[in-house]
C-alpha cells in the first residue's frame, strides 16, 4: 500500500516535509509498539517496506527507526515531535505523520484494509 | 590482522538527549568503510541497545570500535558499575530493573541484552560490583 493511502486511512498529517516519493512508495508492513526494544527485536527484516506506528514521541524513536533502516513513522493518538526532534528526523531523512486515532484504531483500520504485520 | 579502525567513546549516565548519538557515528563509520547494509544494521541494533543500558542501568562508560582487515569487527561496552547481580536473569527475555524515566523514553522491556546476543557473531559479558564488561564481534567482509 502507497504511503499516502496508509495516510489518507489514518487520517494521519504530516510532520515532516511532505514527500512526493516516499508517499508514493510501497509499505507492506506494520509494527506497532510504544518499546522501542521491541522494535529493535521484532522489526528483522522488511526494514524499507515497514512502517513504525507509535505512541512513543520522542528522540530515542527516531534513533530506533535510524538503527532499524526503518523510514516512516506515524505516531498515533496526537503526539507531536518538538522541533529539535523533527530537525532530527529531517536530518535522518525519516517521515513522520500523526494520527489523533488511538494505537488500536489506527492498528485496526490498517489492518481492514490488508495491511500485514511484520511477518507478511 | 591487523587493525584498520580504532575509535573510542564516552557514554554519560542519564543523558538522554545524546543517547543513540555513539551508535549512529560507529553505524556511519562502519557504512563508509563499505560494510554491507544487513550487517550494519545487525551492530547498529546490538549498539544501541549496549549504549542504552550504559546510559540507564550502569554509571556511564566506554565504548571501543576495532575493525580488524579480516573483516572482524569487535565492540567494547566497559562500565565502572554497579554490575548485574543474576547474570543469567538480566539474560533473560522480559527482565528488567529500568526505572521509570528509563520506560519513559520507550525502554525497560527486558529485550536488549537477550536481542544483542541474538544479532551478534561473537557475544561475551562479565559482571561485578566494579563494573561490567560487554564483548561483541560480528564477521563482515571489508
Ligand atoms: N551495563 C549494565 N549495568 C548494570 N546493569 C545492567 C547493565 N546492562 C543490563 N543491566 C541489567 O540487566 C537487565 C536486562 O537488560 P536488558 O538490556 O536485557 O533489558 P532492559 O535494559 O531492562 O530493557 P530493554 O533493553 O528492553 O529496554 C536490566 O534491566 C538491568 O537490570
Ligand atoms: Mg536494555
Amino acid at each position: 500500500m502507497l504511503a499516502k493511502e496508509i495516510a489518507d486511512i489514518l487520517c494521519a498529517a504530516p510532520l515532516t516535509e511532505w514527500d512526493e516519493k516516499i508517499m508514493n512508495q510501497d509499505y507492506r508492513n506494520v509494527f506497532a509498539t510504544d518499546l522501542m526494544s521491541d522494535a529493535l527485536a521484532m522489526i528483522q527484516d522488511n526494514e524499507e517496506s515497514t512502517v513504525l506506528l507509535t505512541g512513543l514521541c520522542n528522540s530515542q524513536t527516531l534513533r530506533t527507526a535510524e538503527m532499524l533502516d526503518v523510514r516512516f513513522i506515524v505516531f498515533v493518538r496526537g503526539k507531536y515531535l518538538q522541533d529539535i526532534d523533527l530537525e532530527m528526523a529531517k536530518n535522518m531523512d525519516i517521515t513522520c505523520l500523526a494520527t489523533d486515532l488511538t494505537m488500536y484504531d489506527a492498528c485496526g483500520r490498517l489492518y481492514q484494509k490488508g495491511v500485514a504485520g511484520i511477518y507478511g | 590482522m591487523d587493525s584498520i579502525l580504532q575509535k573510542e567513546y564516552t557514554v554519560v549516565q542519564d543523558d538522554y538527549v545524546n543517547a543513540g548519538k555513539v551508535s549512529s557515528d560507529i553505524k556511519t563509520t562502519l557504512a563508509e568503510i563499505g560494510i554491507s547494509p544487513k550487517i550494519l544494521r545487525k551492530i547498529a541494533v546490538a549498539s544501541y541497545e549496549s549504549e542504552i543500558n550504559l546510559i540507564i542501568h550502569a554509571y556511564g562508560g566506554k565504548v571501543y570500535l576495532d575493525v580488524s582487515d579480516d573483516g572482524y569487527i569487535s565492540l567494547v561496552f566497559k562500565d565502572p558499575g554497579p554490575g548485574i547481580p543474576d547474570l543469567e536473569k538480566a539474560l533473560t527475555p522480559g527482565w528488567s530493573t529500568a526505572s521509570e524515566k528509563a520506560r519513559g523514553m520507550g525502554f525497560g522491556a527486558g529485550m536488549g541484552l537477550p536481542n544483542i546476543q541474538r544479532v551478534s557473531d561473537e557475544f561475551d559479558i562479565e559482571s561485578s560490583p566494579q563494573g561490567t564488561t560487554l564483548k561483541l564481534g560480528f564477521r563482515a567482509a571489508v
